[in-house]
């Protein structure tokens, strides 16, 4: 592993699927832009999150990350490399270090199959491990590693909690010493006592053999704790990125900052006192999505020029970045609008 | 039953010593275990539990919808003074979706796909309210107005899949307070729902039941809503309420182990990330074999040699304020150092 560099990069990542109608014969009547232009990085050691609502493409990133798709358009380099590019023999390696943990375990554990076989399997289909009692012996140490007691390797997912199964689906990932975990919701199905007893594995197992998590969630506090760094996506796009206290603390978009609200605390002193900025609308359809800035319809700070102009990301404070041109301190170069040609669009400090 | 109460109105509802057991083939499940609690009208109370706590079923078994192999065994249950177990199937009818309404965690599952809307909504009115057709259908549109739908006349004529999570849920409290109910019991109303959707159907369900003067049981698992919005709390664990009281004293003074272990193993939104949070050890209970005395002792650090000797009775800790434990003097200990 090389030292220097993120461990995962993405670079103007697009994936668009196409929307087909026809019996006999497909037609593409449009396209459903999942992910539109994504960038970001992560750093080794670190667990980035990825925040937003049903349809905001934060799944599709990570079944990009994984491999298990290919983009559109747009780079992916793990460990300095372009995965795109791998053979399969290359492909095969990058699987070994990058694995996932899913939202449900019962789902993603073959109910046929013993808790043995299912954290055995990574190691006999990558030849690791391929003498019997060897694997018993290394499967034992992966369920004790995540708090299973040895004696559930007869044990089959229906017989188990769901916290004892995410923990099986967890010890699987496990297996093959990865680097990088795709964490795809992975303790939101979970009961709040269970859920938490998950993340403090989740946080132990990343200390304890240097993993990198990408943590896509929607429970925000649950992401602000364990997420050293978050991205808030909507439609396909990041509008804001920051360490993970200052984007709580801070959150400049209009989107984050209607989402916070959203998330009620557990205090009604503090619930009674704070103000619930309501969001307008649902979130529109990827198919047909508004344009200029995609957030302008629910947007309670539109101005005219929103409907026109995307946003890109800018600075607005040490590793902060958000794409809004209204909040926050106003730009001084009219180089992070992406205009398309009018002169009203232009902020009344540009540069001379 | 609480004692203590901040009107001397008499309650709107009463649940009073409810127990409800499933009779499985490896024996019996007590899912709700001798539960007491009131709703007074007007007013927001939330039944917080996580699953298996038996807050679903206790709605179930207020709306008399608990289904074989499940069973009200003991208990009573009071609207307006009336016992609705004592209810014939024609009776209950009249009161369920009539002076109370229901709203449950799918809308997709709980409304007829084959339906439309506005079938759904008219039909209940005409049986109910014996309102003709057409002025059925004039109180439908008003109704999808109240709920914040746009363009009700067309809605009426679409069909639950037509509509979005958030419409549904809309779609739903309309019908629920279609026939004008004294109380509604919403299951989980929200944890389908995208967190911005979430806000506003809990915020449209507060407002109109203020407005309307209707009752409001919320079961939920969600600490942080029950902060937002309930007057008083009923917390659930292994079929019992350990805990209950007014929403302030609850969360500024939880008084029972578990209460106080929930609130310490959630993260929250307004603490920093390196903010103490503290899981609960072990898991709920097999319901095919609680432990004998207070069910919670396995994973209680104040657990005691009597604790296993008889469930600890729902004591009073201040006025509007009731704990179930044995070693509520100790409760201090708990407390992050």
């Amino acid at each position: 592993m090389s030292v220097a560099g993120p461990l995962v990069e993405v670079r103007d990542l697009k994936m668009h699927f196409p929307v087909k109608r026809g019996l006999v014969f497909d037609r593409v009547i449009g396209q459903i832009k999942a992910v539109d232009g994504v960038s970001f990085a992560i750093r080794r050691g670190e667990t980035f999150g990825l925040v937003g609502e049903s349809g905001c493409g934060k799944t599709t990133i990570g079944r990009l990350l994984l491999k298990l798709e290919e983009p559109t358009a747009g780079e992916i380099r793990f460990d300095g490399e372009d995965i795109a590019g791998f053979d399969a023999r290359r492909t095969l390696a990058f699987r070994r270090r990058v694995q996932a943990v899913f939202q449900d375990p019962y789902s993603s554990l073959n109910p046929r199959m013993t808790v043995e076989e299912i954290v055995g399997e990574p190691l006999l289909v990558h030849g690791v491990e391929s003498n019997r009692a060897a694997r018993l012996q290394r499967v034992r140490e992966l369920l004790s590693v995540c708090g299973l007691p040895a004696r559930s390797v007869d044990r089959y997912p229906h017989e188990m909690s769901g916290g004892q199964r995410q923990r099986v689906g967890i010890a699987r990932a496990l297996a093959l010493r990865p680097d990088f975990i795709v964490c795809d919701e992975a303790v939101s199905a979970l009961d709040v006592s269970i859920q938490a007893q998950i993340v403090r594995l989740l946080e132990e197992l990343r200390d304890e053999f240097g993993l990198t998590y990408l943590f896509i969630g929607h429970d925000l506090s649950v992401v602000r704790h364990i997420c050293q760094r978050v991205a808030v996506m909507y439609l396909g796009r990041i509008v804001e990125i920051a360490d993970s206290d200052p984007l709580f603390d801070d959150a400049c978009h209009p989107y984050t900052r209607a989402l916070l609200s959203a998330v009620p605390v557990p205090d009604p002193v503090i619930e009674h006192q704070r103000a619930h900025q309501e969001i307008r609308g649902e979130i529109p359809s990827p198919m047909n999505p508004p344009s200029g800035c995609v957030f302008h319809p629910r947007c309670p700070l539109a101005e005219e020029s929103c409907r026109r102009l995307v946003p890109q990301l800018r600075e607005i404070g040490e590793d902060h970045h958000v794409a809004c041109p209204i909040v926050g301190p106003r730009a001084t170069n009219p180089a992070w609008l992406a205009d398309q040609g009018d002169r009203n669009s232009v902020p009344e400090q540009s540069t001379r | 039953m609480a004692s203590w109460s901040t009107s001397s109105a008499p309650p709107l509802l009463e649940v009073d010593h409810l127990s409800v057991e499933f009779r499985m083939p490896d024996g019996v499940i007590r899912a709700v275990n001798d539960v007491s609690f009131d709703v007074r009208r007007g007013e927001v109370v939330a039944v917080v539990g996580e699953s298996g706590s038996g807050k679903s079923v206790t709605a179930l078994a207020i709306l008399r919808l608990v289904s074989e192999p499940g069973r009200i065994v003991a208990g009573a249950i009071r609207l307006d003074g009336q016992d609705l177990l004592q209810l014939d199937d024609e009776a209950t009818r009249r009161v369920r979706g009539h002076r109370i309404g229901m709203v449950f965690q799918e809308p997709m599952t709980s409304l007829n796909p084959v339906l439309s809307i506005g079938r759904q909504l008219t039909e209940s009115m005409q049986t109910h309210l014996g309102l003709t057709r057409g002025a059925a259908h004039a109180r439908a549109v008003e109704l999808l107005q109240l709920v914040g739908i746009a363009e009700p006349q067309r809605r009426l004529k679409q069909y639950p899949h037509h509509l979005s999570g958030g419409m549904r849920q809309r779609a739903m409290i309309a019908m629920a307070l279609s026939c004008k109910p004294e109380l509604i019991i919403a299951d989980e109303p929200t944890t389908a729902l995208d967190v911005t959707i979430q806000a506003q159907i809990l915020h449209l369900m507060q407002d109109l039941c203020r407005r309307l003067d209707v009752a409001l049981v919320i079961i939920t698992h969600n600490l942080g809503v029950v902060a937002r919005y309930a007057d008083r709390v009923n917390v659930m664990y292994a079929g019992r309420i350990v805990e209950r009281g007014t929403a302030a004293d609850l969360y500024r003074v939880p008084s029972h182990p578990y209460t106080i272990g929930l609130l310490n193993s959630v993260p929250r939104l307004d603490r920093p990330r390196d903010a103490p949070f503290e899981p609960i050890p072990g898991s709920p209970p097999d319901p095919l074999a609680l432990p004998s005395g207070c069910t919670f002792r396995p994973r209680c650090k104040l657990a005691a040699p009597h604790c296993a000797e008889a469930a600890p009775p729902l004591r009073q800790v201040a006025t509007t304020h009731e704990s179930a434990c044995f070693e509520l003097h100790r409760l201090r200990a708990l407390e992050p150092a």
